[in-house]
């Protein structure tokens, strides 16, 4: 994509908010208070992933799939990235769209979540201690909490791009732990305990499966046997449109991962329009005016940290139980956290609505549709072979573009185009889509003057 | 802003270093000491910026803080605001030794400054920026912002610094903006909301650093009006101001820095006639 | 975040002590330690010299490669997330130069410049003692061809936000990373290429048992250290390098003085392009292989020298970069192979953490 067409993006979207939002130029006409901002704010985010939906079937169709089964097992896991990045966004917008604090370890913090996860609640004849599933989502979301604390405690009165290091630094490490042979599998106190290494670790049942299944624990096959009143239920209405059992599970965990994501823009809604949410703005614009107004900056930067680390690691740990259920340290790369920071770029740091927007738009038009287009292209005028090398393709018999439509080469010329939105937003829209707008931090209306005697003096 | 202030009693009972500003003739009441600057010291690199300072305002009055460019005007400022800390010497206010205290908890014990350039939260509104200031808002925990149970206690504290806060921005005329972005301001609405902001902070002390660069005549003359009704209720203001007219005319006393020291102390009568004064101010940059 | 770096001189040396106090017991620990296995014979002697040999041969190239990325963290104040690609960018076209130079005659002009996996470029031949015009012509194109790529990415990307926060200019450069290192996948795939064919190296006999000097270890840091020593005397007594460290201490002073700074900044990028490119390519050249991550996955190795030596500071840079080299191979010592990187990255951490100003502290000379 040239910036060209992603420029008449932005403006359409813009176009299309400001619209919605009864908002001419940069200027609020009307302070409809909170309660309708938000509400206006995901009648927009409902709009615009039921147009994404339209759009993604008719690429679907396209594409030659066949059954509503194909169809919407493609667009479930569409939906889920898109459900994930939104949340990572969200709590990145908090650090640095909030507070300012440039966290390059969002990759790095959810992997300790995901792991600690692990270690609590695998199986004790496994790798793990064998506790419940809530107590290790509770200690992975705890241990992520706690380790960026424990990082922002001094690395916060860093300059922003030293913390910036600092946390990739630290992202990496923890991935290079995580991978690494002594740590792939240890005893402490007689206990088996593991990471798996570069291998790929099998994560406890999730809860959706505990909600289906009578044993959830014995496998995909067995457990399909055992269902529980529910999971029959499900089922047999799963049956009736021709989705499997597998099928009906990740659908219904599509929609549990939409309820925590609603769940996370509700609470940073209202950290946001808060005294608290405030604060961060203030320090985010200028910390030595809040300091010197008598706020102690670090406690709000450290909390705001720490909090985001938290919801970050409780993200990664939904998102890596989904379907099979199995995470590996590949996933906790930097590109992801770079991703994030596109993402939230993109929809505009410093809006919540912004994050979620840019994590829907980023995932639907950066990270799925190339592969789409990738497939229409294969199927309605098939290419062959893809020639291996840039080489064969100028001089083999393959077509040229077949080289550019290989799987990899899609993956690669999708981060060409990501760097490029990149540095085009950084040069004209820096703001992001919903950048640049107010978003008045207080739980009640401040222009309301009504408790004053004595107006318009 | 119904509060008026009082004078609690002096803790520290300083009263020696008064003697030499009572001959001026000038109205000169002996207050209690608020602030005290004792030996301040501070280099930067090798160069000495502040070399010895040594003043102390007196609760209730607009002392003035001027001396040529160069003289440690800024440094003294930074030094008392916590901004910078002193290699030697203490700041002392309202009896508590403050010396090397960080910004925020200088503020929160009642000292406050503003900026030189006017230093508004631009993508914040004008009624955001005088809102952040109040102390003690107990929205301000992570916890209380979010849970549904805190919330009602929240909002209802926010609905009685929004009551103040308009009277506040009624006081600087400014109500009329409330909802503007603060980046959108003229200067001089900047400075004032800058004072607002700072009034917010329920501060016994206000230090102003050059609080009329930039202000055109007319508001100007309606910046110093609120200054003295601001007085009169009992907080005390430190400025530092290039303008003389200003410094002569609304500060008593006026210390005058010179080379990192203090030059002289005193009344407008008594620096006006001082020939130190004069050549420090010759010899250097003219300022005015 | 000012108020706390302006006091950081006075409050350091007291901050530090505590902190100088379980380093210095750390280090003597691990030296003692080192000592034990030493006169036990748990760690020979031949051994302990070939961690410190490849340490410093290691340390040459990420202080090469530091130098570029310390001069435009000083002189454009942003740190370049893009700084590891630019040494892949300059690694694969030197490369590339360097099997047209060699294979011309026994492969098609079309098949080297594109790496057609028909052509074995690990066969060519290719050495220093073997075909020394190609790894001269090599070294020459990867510099000229970073610098090119540096200067041509500052028109178009970094000029365009002069001015801007430090911070912006790291997004974007976190972009350009992204789209450079995969632009390079896209042209020569992902795969690892072998470059060299070995050649013999000198052994030298220490205690029970001796270490091997490679041939490209040596021209590695004899390159290196004669670019540094270019780098030093550009800087020292050529006008233009007077106006580069003018404008690292300070920018508005250049500005008032009327040193041109856009040339500064073109000058800057040119001269940190050709180094880190020059770096790029040896450290190809030592490894006898590549692969299009390989720059990116040397970055944060290189942050860490930079940081170390004080950022900003080039001569800081290259004792950073020795200094990292070292001690990522002596932790051998220590730590599983694997572990080694992690090591590193825990020093830059801690660094960054306790002095920020780096070793050498507060200078802030180019």
């Amino acid at each position: 994509m040239t910036p060209a067409p992603l420029g008449q993006l932005l403006g359409a979207l813009r176009a299309r908010l400001d619209a919605v939002r009864g908002v001419v130029g940069n200027r609020q006409v009307t302070d409809g208070g909170t309660v309708q901002r938000t509400t206006s704010d995901l009648r927009f985010v409902a709009g615009l992933a039921l147009g994404l939906y339209v759009l993604f079937l008719v690429l679907s169709l396209l594409g030659g799939f066949q059954s509503a089964e194909a169809v919407t097992s493609r667009l479930q896991s569409v939906t889920l990235l898109a459900l994930v990045y939104v949340m990572l966004t969200l709590a990145l917008n908090l650090q640095w769209g909030y507070a300012g604090l440039l966290n390059l370890g969002v990759a790095g913090f959810a992997a300790v979540g995901v792991y600690t996860m692990a270690l609590l609640s695998l199986p004790a004849d496994g790798l793990g201690l064998g506790l419940p599933l809530p107590v290790g989502i509770l200690g992975g979301f705890l241990a992520a909490t706690l380790l960026g604390a424990l990082a922002a405690l001094p690395a916060i009165r860093l300059r922003a791009d030293y913390l910036a290091i600092v946390t990739l630094a630290f992202s990496e490490i923890i991935r290079l732990l995580i991978r690494s042979q002594p740590a792939s599998e240890f005893t402490i106190a007689g206990q088996r305990l593991g990471t798996g290494g570069t291998d790929s670790l099998d994560l406890p049942p999730n809860p959706v499966k505990s909600l289906l299944y009578e044993n959830p624990d014995q496998g995909a096959f067995v457990a399909v046997e055992n269902p529980t009143v529910i999971g029959d239920r499900l089922f047999t209405a799963g049956e009736a449109v021709g989705f499997g059992p597998s099928l009906v599970e990740r659908v219904v965990y599509a929609v549990l991962m939409l309820a925590v994501a609603l769940l996370f823009y509700w609470l940073l809604v209202r950290v946001g329009n808060s005294p608290f949410g405030r604060v961060l703005k203030a320090i985010r614009e200028d910390e030595l005016v809040a300091s010197s107004l008598g706020k102690d900056t670090r406690r709000f930067k450290i909390i705001a940290f720490a909090v985001g680390c938290g919801l970050m690691a409780l993200t990664g740990m939904l998102w890596q139980m989904e379907g099979g259920g199995s995470t590996a340290p590949t996933t906790f790369e930097p590109e992801l956290t770079f991703f994030v920071f596109v993402a939230l770029i993109l929809g505009g740091s410093g809006s919540n609505t912004g994050s979620v927007v840019g994590g829907i738009v980023f995932v639907a038009v950066l990270l799925e549709a190339p592969s789409f287009i990738q497939r229409i292209v294969d199927t309605q005028f098939g290419v062959p072979s893809a020639p291996e090398t840039l080489f064969d393709a100028f001089t083999g018999v393959d077509p040229f573009l077949g080289y550019f439509l290989s799987d990899t080469n899609i993956s690669a010329l999708r981060f060409i185009v990501l760097g490029a939105v990149l540095v085009y937003l950084m040069h004209n829209r820096p703001e992001g889509i919903f950048g640049g707008r107010t978003e008045i931090a207080s739980p009640i209306d401040l222009s309301d003057r009504s408790g004053t005697e004595g107006d318009e003096s | 802003m119904s509060d008026s202030r009082q004078v609690g009693a002096d803790p520290d009972g300083q009263a020696d270093a008064e003697s030499n500003t009572d001959e001026t003739g000038n109205r000169r009441t002996a207050g209690e000491t608020i602030l005290a600057a004792e030996g301040l010291r501070k280099s930067f690199g090798g160069i000495t910026a502040v070399d010895g300072v040594e003043f102390e305002v007196e609760r209730g009055t607009i002392t003035g803080l001027i001396g040529p460019n160069g003289a440690g005007k800024s440094t003294t400022f930074n030094l008392l605001t916590g901004v910078h800390t002193p290699d030697s010497g203490r700041v002392r206010f309202d009896g508590t030794d403050i010396t090397g205290w960080q910004p925020d908890r200088i503020a929160r014990q009642g000292l406050v400054r503003s900026f030189q350039i006017a230093r508004e939260l631009e993508d914040m509104t004008v009624m955001e920026n005088v809102m952040l200031a109040p102390p003690d808002q107990f929205g301000e925990g992570f916890w209380a912002s979010v849970l549904p149970g805190f919330r009602g206690r929240v909002a209802r504290q926010e609905a009685e610094l929004r009551e103040r806060a308009w009277e506040t921005l009624a006081f600087f005329e400014l109500d009329d903006l409330a909802n503007e972005r603060a980046g959108s301001l003229s200067g001089g609405q900047r400075k004032l909301l800058e004072m607002a902001r700072v009034l917010m902070t329920d501060p016994e002390m206000i230090l102003l650093d050059e609080p009329m660069a930039g202000v055109n005549p007319t508001l100007e003359e309606k910046l110093l009006d609120r200054l003295h009704e601001l007085q009169e209720r009992g907080y005390t203001f430190l400025l530092v101001e290039h303008d003389m007219d200003v410094v002569m005319n609304h500060c008593d006393p006026i210390v005058v820095l010179h080379q990192g020291q203090v030059l002289a102390e005193g009344g407008p009568q008594l620096v006006r006639n001082d020939e130190r004064v004069l050549e420090a101010y010759l010899g250097g940059t003219v300022e005015s | 975040m000012s108020t706390r770096e302006e006091s950081g001189g006075v409050l350091s040396s007291v901050e530090l002590n505590p902190l100088a106090v379980v380093l210095g017991s750390l280090a003597v620990l691990l030296f003692a330690d080192l000592g034990r296995r030493l006169v036990t014979g748990k760690l020979p002697v031949s051994t302990l010299a070939t961690f410190l040999w490849e340490g410093v041969v290691f340390g040459m190239a990420i202080g090469l490669a530091g130098i570029g990325l310390a001069m435009t963290y000083s002189i454009l104040q942003f740190a370049n997330f893009a700084h590891g690609d630019y040494i892949t960018a300059g690694a694969f076209t030197g490369w590339l130069a360097a099997f047209v130079v060699a294979g011309l005659g026994s492969f098609g002009l079309s098949g080297l410049v594109l790496v057609s996996d028909t052509v074995p470029t690990g066969e060519l031949g290719i050495n220093v003692f073997a075909t020394p015009l190609a790894v001269l012509v090599g070294l020459a194109v990867a510099s000229a061809s970073s610098a090119g790529l540096a200067l041509a990415l500052d028109r178009v990307v970094f000029k365009p936000m002069r001015g801007a926060r430090g911070i912006s200019l790291l997004i974007a450069s976190v972009g350009v990373a992204l789209a450079l290192r995969h632009a390079l996948i896209v042209l020569f795939t992902g795969s690892t290429r072998s470059l060299t064919t070995d050649v013999p190296g000198q052994t030298v006999a220490i205690g029970d048992g001796s270490v091997t000097v490679g041939a490209h270890e040596v021209t590695l840091v004899v390159v290196a250290g004669a670019l540094m020593l270019s780098t030093h005397l550009l800087l020292r007594y050529t006008k233009l390098g007077t106006a580069m460290r003018a404008m690292a201490d300070n920018e508005d002073l250049a500005l008032v003085t009327g040193i041109p700074t856009e040339r500064v900044v073109r000058t800057t990028w040119l001269v940190g392009g050709a180094l880190t490119g020059a770096a790029g390519f040896l450290i190809a050249l030592e490894s006898g292989s590549m692969d299009p991550t390989f720059g990116w996955d040397l970055l944060l190795l290189v942050f860490s020298a930079v940081i170390l030596g004080g950022i900003g500071s080039v001569y800081g840079a290259i004792v950073g970069g020795i200094i990292i080299g070292i001690t990522r191979n002596l932790s051998l010592v220590w730590l599983p192979s694997e572990l080694v990187l992690v090591g590193a990255f825990g020093v830059l951490i801690f660094m960054l953490l306790v002095r920020p100003q780096g070793l050498v502290g507060g200078v802030k000379t180019v």
